[in-house]
């Protein structure tokens, strides 16, 4: 791997003469890390796509081997994703990206009412509806940066949310939630004679609830990764990193760059749309809950404790949150007795009574504490730990490799 | 052959109560290397944010390759032809050298916005032929993969440069290249800058440095309380009393 930077074929028609990446290693850390190559990016890729497909088997002795949960994973996984094109490429924090889950759950649910139960039409719809939301909200708040950008999406969001309890009752139903019936026309359903007596969205006959729900949600989760890893390469990719790192000198180099912002702010407002649809997939029913501020503020804390700009961070960071918010929530004192059942009984006693707090209805604590800690630490997230380990164990083995692997995953 | 490229015609920029431009005129050669000195707070870098587009002067036009500048964007104006190196260098900082280099060629092949969020940025093969040209000529080649931030301060300089000079600009604007450099490492600019004007690239350089304004330029306007006092080759300019009363205290050169 000593020439990482470049692909042979470019090696043979250029630099002649020019003894490329021998002996040369790259210093510093970067937004992107080492540009990688085509080889790792696939391999990372079939990896990602293995470990996703195989988490029933891996994570089922951590106790989250269950349908629910995994894709409760892969759908804030696709939401984080998304999140991470905006604020860890082009460094746009938006705190109103609920919005956009919301919409995606809304438009899912109508396409299930009105046209099919397939859940196709209602992710392309919900995936569309929530781009076009996004198209305006992002038009005007990206009339502005910094924490003035963060202030304008999340006051967008929160309007939002209190409009789909006040006047858009007739669109979202209100408290109650938008929710699929018998008595819906289902035009396309019925026009095919196949019309879906239980209310089941379904994949062409394949009711997508249980694993086959899940299996659904990955292949999306790991189609939704690949997207990202062409664009974190690709030159839009570049110019999102660039305005990161110095807007002005973009200007002054030549590139408008609201529209670059308004194409990242879209496509992340679009991957949000596929979760939120996804949510609606999973569970055919929609609410305004999950437009509110602290569903927008989770998916920024998922991307942080993952790593802001990383590929693999925000679906590992949606992944822990989720993890605490579904099992660290039903752990309750029994559990915790039985846990610590090898102990001497009043060891055992104050065991309980010091991590009780942490559990069941206090899981939020735990997290709090992550984040802190995460933040303090190790402020390029988990997979900088990741990486940090990695680069301890390289060195552990002494080096033997002249040009270091790189790649900023 | 004495067209001008650039021309500044009444000039004015009030920043409240103060004359920061006072009915500046100044004409830039084609082809040539236009120094402007004067003291600090003489508007020399007013002038020059006049130009790129980041302040629109209350009067006066400019016009460059035969259009007006005012009222552009200053990514317009970069496309229009005219790249700018700041004081202090105005880079992608996190990311590699080559990057860095390959941005504005893109810029340049592009146009201000294109998507393309598929094709590997760097498999755009005319973009990195132009780049790795730039980064040979400018002695950055070794330090093609080297993240930014981690660099000395004087390449970090050379680097700004070649960002600009890979657009091949009609009109390049250095803002004090060699402020805070050694007498070694502003010989070294000298030299590059002199390589760079052999290609025939019209420059114009603000500079405190005598030595290097003296050595590079083709004509020096001289700037004073936000006007131009003087204006000459740089031996008139060397030779004018006036000048050295404003500018230089009378101090002999």
């Amino acid at each position: 791997m000593s020439q990482s930077v470049m692909t042979p074929d470019e090696n043979l028609s250029k630099n002649m003469g020019r003894s490329p990446a021998e002996g040369h290693e790259p210093k510093g850390e970067g937004l992107r890390g080492f540009m990688s190559s085509s080889r790792s990016d696939y391999l990372l890729l079939a990896i990602f796509a293995l470990a996703i497909l195989t988490m029933p088997i891996w994570l089922a002795p951590i106790g989250a081997g269950y349908p629910d949960i995994l894709q409760k994973f892969a759908i804030f996984g696709i939401f984080a994703l998304g999140f991470n094109i905006l604020f860890g490429f082009s460094g746009y924090l938006s705190f109103g990206h609920a919005a956009f889950l919301g919409t995606g759950s809304y438009a899912a649910v109508w396409m299930f009412k009105l046209l099919s139960m397939n859940a196709v039409i209602a992710l392309v719809f919900a995936i569309v509806v929530a781009g076009v939301f996004a198209l305006l909200i992002g038009y005007v708040s990206l009339r502005r940066s910094g924490i003035y950008f963060s202030i304008l999406t999340l006051a967008f969001a929160q309007m939002s949310y209190n409009l789909a309890y006040s006047v858009l009752t007739p669109i979202t139903n209100g408290e109650t939630g938008l929710q699929v019936s018998g008595s819906d026309p289902r035009i396309l359903d019925h026009m095919f004679g196949s019309p879906s007596g239980r209310g089941v969205p379904d994949f062409f006959g394949i009711e997508l609830q249980g694993w086959p729900g899940f299996y659904f949600c990955a292949i999306l989760l790991i189609l939704a990764f690949f997207v990202t890893m062409r664009i974190r390469n690709s030159t839009f990719g570049l110019m999102l990193f660039a305005i990161k790192s110095n807007q002005n000198r973009m200007n002054y180099t030549g590139f408008a760059t609201r529209p670059y912002l308004l194409a990242a702010f879209v496509i992340s407002g679009m991957y949000a749309g596929l979760a939120g649809g996804l949510l609606a997939v999973t569970d055919p029913l929609a609410g305004a809950d999950r437009m509110q501020w602290t569903a927008s503020g989770e998916v920024v804390l998922m991307t942080i404790l993952g790593g802001v700009g990383t590929l693999l961070g925000p679906v590992i960071g949606a992944a822990v949150m989720k993890y605490l918010e579904q099992i660290f929530s039903s752990f309750n004192e029994g559990v915790l007795h039985r846990t610590f059942d090898f102990l001497p009984h009043g060891l055992q006693e104050f065991m309980v009574t010091i991590t009780s707090p942490f559990v069941g209805e206090g899981w939020q604590l735990t997290l709090g504490l992550l984040f802190m800690i995460v933040v303090i630490f190790l402020p390029g997230g988990i997979m900088e730990g990741v990486r940090r380990i990695s680069h301890r164990f390289r060195r552990g083995r002494g080096e033997t490799n002249a040009a270091p692997a790189h790649d900023g995953h | 052959m004495t067209s001008e490229i650039l021309s500044i015609k009444g000039v004015s920029k009030r920043f409240g109560g103060l004359r920061a431009l006072d009915d500046v005129n100044l004409g830039v050669r084609q082809g040539s290397v236009h120094a402007i000195i004067g003291p600090n707070g003489a508007g020399k870098s007013t002038l020059l944010n006049c130009l790129v587009g980041r302040i629109t002067p209350d009067e006066g036009s400019v016009t460059f390759d035969g259009g007006s500048l005012l009222g552009h964007k200053p990514h317009q104006i970069n496309q229009a032809g005219i790249a700018r190196v700041f004081q202090t260098p105005e880079i992608f900082g996190e990311l590699s050298v080559m990057e860095n280099v390959m941005i504005p060629a893109f810029a340049r092949k592009d146009g201000a916005f294109r998507i393309n969020a598929w094709g590997r940025a760097r498999e755009r093969g005319e973009v990195r032929d132009e780049a790795e040209h730039i980064l040979d000529d400018l002695n950055l080649w070794s330090q093609r993969d080297q993240i930014v931030n981690s660099m000395s301060r004087g390449d970090k300089r050379r680097l700004e440069l070649a960002m600009c000079l890979v657009q091949h600009p009609k009109l390049l604007l250095l803002d004090e290249p060699t402020a805070g450099m050694s007498r070694a490492d502003t010989n070294n600019t000298v030299d590059l800058l002199k390589k760079i004007a052999e290609r025939g690239v019209t420059k114009v350089i603000i500079e405190h440095d005598m030595h290097v304004v003296f050595s590079l330029a083709d004509k020096v306007s001289v700037m004073a309380q936000g006007t131009v006092i003087a204006e000459g080759t740089p031996e008139e300019i060397k030779a004018s009393p006036k000048v050295q009363e404003a500018y230089l205290g009378g101090a002999h050169l």
